[in-house]
């Protein structure tokens, strides 16, 4: 496959909330509740940021690492299970904001968390057609757990912005295989502003079943074993499924290093693997060959082969600032302003 | 605000797109189809050209707005600053990403992209620029964050007031 | 050009007016200025109304003719025009009736101002006041008026070390002023330390740093200078009249702790009266801000660019010093109705320089000063006035 990851750039809003402040509220021990979920903090957006100002930011950084002309982008999918209009989409503004408009094509695609990486394969295939020069697949979320649900203590905010294109690739897309069926462990209904799940079958039958057979589908179609990999990313709806899912396909933890963020920003849902493989690809030299694999519910996993190129020694990351940056820094909120931040305060006059 | 009003200026509330009177050199935002600077006004008419803006910029002045504009309500207290370009216009923003205590003249921004506010519960929404800081304001957090009482980022020292 | 003249004057209450409507306060403010100049309805040539918002205040416009109608006078079918500059509008509307007189056009004119505030909630009040900025360059990014008056404030400490101090001493001396003005809204002492501790609403300023939102109305009867006689022993010459302009975005200007369409019209002002600052023995200037006060003094050429701080906070500008500042109360303490403001300013001039002040009367007055202000200073008003007998 010809087309391949041209350049990147992520962004997570800035405030912080740890579980420990979360279960104060509720009456629970948020402290261990976070040890069991291997979740520190997660980022909070801020009133004024939503999956559109996060995926323009996320992609303004990667057309600037890129150096990329915006009016050569054909393509721009902004995949989110929090799109900020039901109906108009994300995409178009983000297009706008960016400066690729008019001549692209645009939509938003939602499949739960893995709606990202769904993007990625559909610029794939336009630009490895040539139809297109350049595909912009964002993930981005600013996802809500119901007030004292489980969720809250670890859904976040972030978004990451890969760039599809033939020339100047960074990173190599070798093959990328899905694994989709009909099963029911999380959803939100139109209308509803929180997301109901499953509890427990969200784990076996849903997240393990899904990524376990679709990486293992994926070493079998490349013939490549665990130990050909240097990084693996999966997605990560806390810092603790990642962590077993890689262990049961034999992934060792120096493997997962780069790859794993939720422990420190929370699950950015569509952002998840997607930030996590922008933190691998801020560290990754070249001819590093890298396992992704996506999950979003409802259900279905996205996996990827991928290789760094020489190509990336070149690449400009000085735009914009590395995943790792936003690991380390944030401004925690109280559960107060976390929640006058989220909306879950209900003002006068509504 | 109509629908078309907000509309018809996204290119320059999204992008900073300016003009530039190509007489002059001078570049103004929002876009200008008159020269000021130009002593024979009508000599400029034809010659403004579109211009873009860096979106870089330093603090010229700020203040902390307690009492806000309408559809500003949920962001109170928010830092609203004259910001100038290094092309020559000033800008008037919001200022985020920044305790309203680390605000400065001089402070050097960089324009963002965020929701400016929202025509109701279901109208449509406004975005378009604002500033963050360009050199991060605040420390690292610790490895593991302790639980924060009240909302000591959004507080300041009230004598900080008259600073 | 004929010499004009102010012939009566006549002003409402300024405050929370509940039970008196808009109509009501401004017949109320132009039939007390014609007793006043002993005027027959039947001698006026035509009305003026300075008036900033009465569309989305009290969803009338068209409100010129409906005054004149209330005052009995539709039947006359005279001209009546509103003029709205802001939070100039009075003063705007003065300068026209100025003119129309000057002219020769209309031997007698009525201007009135007035403005209804307290029909809409105070955040409807403030979002109207913030629409003489740039809606769409300003107040669509969050902007509000205090907001842009306190970008000014801080540039002015910044740049001359003005101090929030200082800025105190603005609203303690309005409040002390209107102490003795029975039509002032506020007429409460008040300290700098209250000053200084009352709420935030855009840093450095606080509540007690802003002019409240009043309703009232005020009214000035003009004529020929040289009819004069026949109606008042006092007649009080407009020795000058001037407007400037300046961009409706603060952003746009090259400076911002000077008002360039203030310094304009007083230089224009000044040239026109042939006088100086320093003749200048009474005063009422825009203090909407305790900024705009300070950098006021300095842009009407009363003090030094940077000054004013300090100058004011010495007490230099009290009722005993040379130069008495906003004797009524000004904006802060007498009230801000906005489209009654510049008129009202006129009002208290003429009764400063006939003598008729009463308590507040400022001794040897005999030259004084009118500014008006409208959003962040995109319209300046001055006028100068003397007494001539």
């Amino acid at each position: 496959m010809q087309a391949g990851i041209v350049s990147y750039g992520a962004y997570v809003p800035r405030y912080r909330i740890t579980p420990a402040e979360i279960g104060r509220v509720w009456g629970i021990d948020g402290e261990s509740m976070g040890q069991a979920l291997n979740v520190q903090r997660k980022s909070v957006p801020s009133p004024d940021e939503d999956t559109i100002t996060i995926s323009t930011e996320s992609l303004r950084t990667a057309l600037l690492r890129g150096a990329i002309d915006p009016q050569q982008i054909g393509a721009l999918y902004v995949g989110s299970e929090s799109h900020p209009y039901a109906v108009k989409p994300t995409a178009t503004v983000v297009a706008q904001a960016v400066g690729a408009t008019p001549n692209l094509t645009a939509a938003d695609f939602e499949f739960a968390c893995k709606a990202g990486t769904a993007a990625i394969q559909t610029c794939l295939g336009l630009v490895g057609a040539e139809m297109i020069r350049y595909g912009v697949a964002i993930g981005t979320d600013t996802s809500q757990g119901a007030p004292g649900d489980a969720l809250e203590y670890s859904a976040s905010a972030g978004g990451a912005a890969f760039v599809i294109g033939r020339e100047r690739v960074i990173c190599r897309v070798h093959r990328t295989v899905s694994y989709t069926t009909d099963t029911p462990d999380f959803w939100r209904r139109e209308g509803q502003k929180y997301p109901s799940h499953g509890g427990r079958f969200t784990g076996e039958p849903a997240y393990f079943r899904h990524v376990t057979e679709c990486a293992r589908a994926l070493m079998e179609a490349v013939g490549s074993t665990p130990k050909d990999y240097a990084h693996v990313v999966f997605h990560q709806p806390n810092g603790k499924f990642p962590q077993r899912v890689g262990k049961t396909l034999g992934f060792s933890e120096a493997q997962m290093r780069y790859g794993l963020v939720t422990p420190y920003i929370g699950n950015t849902y569509s952002g998840a693997a997607l930030i996590g493989l922008a933190n691998v690809l801020d560290h990754a030299g070249p001819g590093e060959r890298i396992l992704m694999v996506g999950y979003g519910s409802g259900a279905g996993s996205d996996a990827f082969d991928l290789e760094t190129t020489e190509e990336i020694a070149r690449f400009d990351r000085s735009f914009g600032r590395p995943v790792q940056y936003y690991l380390d820094h944030g401004v925690e909120l109280s559960y107060a302003v976390y929640a006058k931040f989220r909306g879950k305060i209900h003002m006068g006059g509504e | 605000m109509s629908i078309a009003r907000f509309w018809r200026e996204t290119p320059r509330r999204y992008n900073l797109g300016g003009s530039k009177c190509t007489n002059c050199g001078t570049v103004y935002f929002p876009p200008r189809s008159v020269c000021p600077q130009c002593t024979h006004h009508r000599q400029s008419i034809e010659k403004m050209v579109r211009s873009q803006l860096s979106g870089e910029g330093e603090v010229l002045s700020y203040t902390v707005v307690h009492e806000p504009a309408e559809g500003f309500e949920m962001q109170v207290p928010y830092v609203l600053a004259l910001v100038k370009t290094p092309e020559g216009p000033v800008l008037t923003g919001q200022v985020v990403d920044v305790r309203p205590g680390e605000v400065r003249i001089g402070l050097k921004v960089r324009a963002t992209f965020r929701k400016l506010r929202e025509e109701g519960k279901s109208g449509v929404i406004h975005y378009g620029y604002k500033f963050s800081p360009v050199e991060e304001t605040n420390g690292g957090l610790p490895a593991r964050g302790p639980p924060v009482p009240a909302p000591e980022s959004l507080e300041r020292p009230r004598s900080a007031a008259g600073a | 050009m004929r010499e004009v003249a102010v012939l009566g004057v006549g002003q409402t209450k300024f405050g929370e007016l509940w039970d008196r409507s808009f109509r009501e306060i401004g017949i109320e403010a132009g039939l007390q200025s014609l007793v006043d100049a002993k005027l027959s309805s039947a001698d006026l040539g035509a009305l003026f109304l300075g008036n900033m918002a009465s569309g989305s205040l009290i969803s009338q416009e068209h409100i010129a003719p409906l005054i004149l109608d209330y005052a009995g006078l539709a039947g006359r079918h005279l001209p009546a025009v509103r003029v709205e500059g802001g939070g100039a509008s009075g003063a705007l509307a003065l300068h026209q009736g100025y003119l129309a007189v000057a002219s020769g056009l209309y031997d007698y004119v009525v201007v009135g101002g007035a403005e209804k505030l307290t029909d809409v909630p105070d955040a409807t009040a403030a979002d109207i006041s913030s629409s003489a900025a740039d809606h769409e360059w300003e107040v669509v990014f969050g902007a509000t008026l205090p907001a842009l008056w306190a970008l000014m404030a801080r540039r002015h400490m910044h740049l001359y070390g003005t101090t929030r101090e200082q800025l105190a001493a603005v609203p303690v001396h309005a409040h002390d002023m209107a102490g003795k003005n029975p039509n002032a809204h506020y007429r409460n002492k008040l300290t700098i330390e209250q000053v200084l501790g009352a709420g935030p609403v855009a840093e450095p300023l606080g509540v007690l740093d802003c002019a409240p939102f009043s309703d009232g109305a005020a009214a000035v009867v003009l004529g020929p200078l040289e009819e004069a006689r026949r109606h008042t022993d006092t007649p009080i010459r407009i020795a000058a009249s001037q407007v400037a302009c300046d961009t409706i975005a603060l952003q746009n200007r090259q400076e911002f702790t000077t008002l360039e369409s203030t310094v304009v019209a007083a230089r224009h002002a000044f040239a026109q009266a042939r006088r100086a600052p320093r003749d200048v023995r009474v005063a009422e200037i825009h203090d909407a801000y305790s900024i705009s006060a300070l950098m006021a003094l300095e842009d009407l050429g009363f003090v030094e660019k940077g000054r004013a701080g300090a100058e004011f906070a010495s007490g230099r500008f009290g009722r005993d010093g040379p130069l008495t500042v906003n004797p009524s109360g000004g904006l802060k303490a007498q009230g801000r109705p906005f489209g009654a403001v510049g008129v009202a300013q006129v009002v208290e001039i003429v009764r400063q320089l006939r003598g008729e002040a009463k308590d507040r009367q400022v001794d040897g007055a005999s030259f004084g000063l009118a500014h008006d202000v409208g959003g962040t200073g995109a319209t300046s008003v001055v006028h100068l006035l003397e007494r001539t007998n």
